[in-house]
């Protein structure tokens, strides 16, 4: 009898490919144009941006201890280079689009600390008003498509961000983000066959975290060497990136942008990187990994620690200045905290709201006839 | 008798049915290392190995449609959903496929599998992740539906839709899993199509399903404490089949019908309960009938909003006194 039905298969530690292992030491990647053309100023942006995200995220483990937030809350500590890297490159043109692990994306296309800790705590000064929760972060009018709860389901969404840009002639593009997990989906396959047979300027970001729940890559997926590869099979570009590494990121990030914005090809990205906490809040993360397994990205791969030593080194940032944008950042979360505290709840009659564009917009327009929400 | 709680009521029945039947298969996602997002299945991997309890991908369309696929072959499948709200992306197996085989091969093919996991809101998930759609999949003709409210009946049903040859689809409650009640250690299946009454009254039928019915109970004992009323409390288990003549004699008997359950109003389980007590005991009716269902819209996700979003006692008891009026 095979195996395969009969065994469990074996976990073994999360490793990145061997092509993307080198030997700790600045980036290799710090010289790549889009990285050079970067004034101190803009690293010290980028930086602080990641920074923000990891202390918003560490803020929202305590309200969620405080029992301010419900539900799910899926951190991206670990992850920040990812959402960094990638969003610091666009555009107006450029969207973005994720699944539920949302937070640093909202951050990175410039939410408030303040919106986006007032709707993990339902309120009604949250990006959604207290109506999406941690899963459901919009913020359209900053091109951010969501925050999609249904593993996957972004996918299709964002290849059709990428129509409309094309379809309105615009030099643009999305960028579609999933975790390892989600590659798995049906729709993800359907997209990327769209997106390949209708040359659509898609990024599909794959941030490969090395597990979905407590799910360990080589246990859920089969492919031909890594899951950027399975792109080949719809003749689609790929590559697959050090996610630990921001101006990797950014390097290899930008080759894919080029080839959306000037011939409007899509591209599959793998990037390699590493969440610190549980899958959510609800994981006790005791089963799956080993804690020396985190503690080793901790403290080999940080991506912010390693962009910080980086900075430090290339004499962008001094020790003062690390202090500081720390501190503020953390002020930054604190008084989110507070204004997400003192924010008032939606009402029973808002329930209701935003159900239908005709509802919301009752006037001489409105067509439609006939009971439309119902008792 | 033995007092378990309702997700090691579950977990009993997938034991015992394991057992009994070598070709019973659980699968889903993190169902087997994990030992289950809500630990229904803690612990079967251990007892009963990885050919019997199997980690699927995150592939709902995929691994649904494989089991009903083996299901055909023989196989007992019960596929674990981690959420009904991620059967939208299996919806063409569970509805097409798995609904219509057995009437479009004229009676030849036999689709014998089981779907379960939690379909409820009320957790503070937001609107994708809070779904109901036990009335969406029981307008299906070929399709069954149960949705137990206590450990017993959890059992008892899920032991039933293993060994049923028709497609069976579960909905359970993460509210109701830690909830305990006594339930026997030795077999027994309560039957699928049968409801309950889960409590005797004169004055006023209730009818519920799923959480509702423990809702419709904390409201009953209101009413009786505080109103004087006496609330019978029909428990109906199973959607499709409906047990119709158990609705009809307890509204026959108190003359006043309310109905409660989680889902948003229109086309809900209750519309097709409110049609047949109309069309068969209009003349036993002493009142309009009654309704409480979810406020109709997306699930909210502010949780002071969602507990007031669902049905809760206090609506309850305001509807049965309105119904009593
Ligand atoms: C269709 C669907 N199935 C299952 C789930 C439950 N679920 C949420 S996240 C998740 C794991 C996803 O892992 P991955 O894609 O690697 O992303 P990560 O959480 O690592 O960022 C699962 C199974 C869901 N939300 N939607
Ligand atoms: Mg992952």
């Amino acid at each position: 009898m095979d195996d395969k039905l009969t065994t469990v298969a074996k976990s073994t530690a999360f490793t990145h490919p061997e092509s993307l292992k080198r030997p700790a030491g600045p980036s290799e990647f710090a010289q790549h144009p889009v990285n050079a053309a970067l004034t101190s100023a803009e690293k010290i942006a980028l930086y602080t941006k990641m920074v923000r995200i990891r202390h918003f995220e560490q803020r929202c483990i305590r309200t969620y201890q405080q029992g301010k937030i419900g539900g799910f809350l899926h951190l991206y500590v670990g992850q920040e280079a990812v959402a960094a890297g990638t969003i610091s490159l666009l555009g107006k043109n450029d969207h973005v689009i994720t699944g539920y692990r949302d937070h640093g994306h909202g951050l990175m296309v410039g939410m408030s600390m303040n919106e986006c800790m007032a709707e993990l705590t339902g309120k009604i000064t949250g990006c959604s008003q207290g109506k999406g929760g941690s899963m459901h972060y919009f913020a359209p009018d900053k091109n951010y498509w969501g925050g999609h709860g249904i593993v996957g389901g972004q996918a299709p969404l964002g290849t059709g961000l990428a129509y409309a840009v094309k379809y309105r002639g615009l030099k643009g593009s999305c960028l579609a983000y999933m975790g390892d997990g989600a590659v798995n989906q049906g729709a993800v396959h359907e997209a990327y066959n769209l997106a390949a047979l209708w040359d659509l300027p898609v990024i599909f970001v794959i941030e490969n975290n090395g597990y979905s729940m407590g799910t360990s890559q080589e246990r859920s997926s089969a492919h031909p060497g890594c899951l950027a590869k399975r792109a080949e099979g719809y003749g689609m570009d790929w590559d697959i990136i050090n996610g630990h590494d921001v101006y990797e990121v950014r390097a290899k990030t930008s080759e894919a942008l080029k080839r959306a914005h000037e011939k409007s090809k899509p591209t599959v990205l793998e990037i390699f990187t590493y969440r610190y906490f549980g899958h959510s809040m609800a994981d006790p993360d005791k089963t799956y990994r080993d804690k020396e397994e985190i503690k080793t990205y901790r403290e080999t791969k940080d991506p912010v620690f390693l962009f910080e030593k980086e900075l430090l080194l290339a004499k962008v940032l001094t020790k003062e200045l690390v202090e500081s944008i720390n501190q503020s950042a953390m002020e930054e979360a604190d008084a989110a905290a507070v204004f997400a505290d003192e924010s008032p709840d939606p009402t029973v009659a808002d329930i209701t709201k935003h159900i239908y564009w005709e509802e919301d917009n009752r006037g001489p327009q409105t067509t439609s006839r006939g009971t439309i929400i119902f008792e | 008798m033995p007092v378990i709680s309702y997700r090691e009521a579950l977990r009993a029945a997938m034991r015992e049915e394991l057992k009994r039947d070598e070709n019973v298969v659980i699968m889903g996602e993190e169902v087997a290392q994990f030992n289950g997002a809500y630990k229904v299945t803690e612990g079967l991997l251990k007892e009963f190995g990885p050919k019997r309890i199997v980690d699927t991908p995150i592939s709902e369309a995929g691994f649904i449609g494989l089991g009903i696929g083996a299901s055909m072959l023989g196989i007992r499948p019960v596929m674990e959903l981690m959420f009904w709200s991620f059967s939208y992306v299996a919806f063409d197996q569970i509805v097409n496929n798995a609904g219509n085989i057995r009437y479009m091969s004229g009676g030849l093919i036999h689709c014998p599998i089981v779907i379960r996991g939690p379909a409820n809101g009320g957790t503070n998930v937001g609107a994708t992740h809070s779904h109901t759609p036990e009335a969406i999949l029981a307008s299906h003709p070929g399709i069954k539906v149960v949705c137990p409210a206590s450990p017993y009946d959890a059992k008892g049903l899920l032991k039933a839709a293993i060994r049923d040859n028709d497609p069976v689809y579960v909905m359970e409650n993460t509210i109701l899993y830690n909830d305990k009640g006594e339930v026997p250690d030795e077999d027994y299946i309560v039957p699928i199509g049968v409801a309950d009454i889960k409590r005797e009254g004169s004055d006023l039928t209730i009818v519920a399903h799923g959480r509702a019915v423990i809702t419709s109970l904390k409201a009953a004992e209101i009413l009786e404490k505080e109103h004087g009323v006496s609330v019978e409390v029909v428990d109906l288990r199973s959607i499709r089949p409906l047990d119709e003549e158990t609705i009809l004699a307890s509204v026959r008997k108190t003359h006043r019908a309310l109905l409660v359950e989680e889902n948003k109003p229109f086309c809900g389980v209750d519309a097709q309960v409110a049609y047949l007590i109309q069309a068969r005991a209009f003349d036993d009716l002493d009142a309009p009938i009654g309704r409480v269902s979810s406020i109709d819209a997306p699930q909210i996700y502010c949780k002071r909003m969602e507990d007031l979003q669902l049905p809760y006692p206090a609506r309850v008891v305001e509807a049965a006194l309105k119904v009593l009026a």
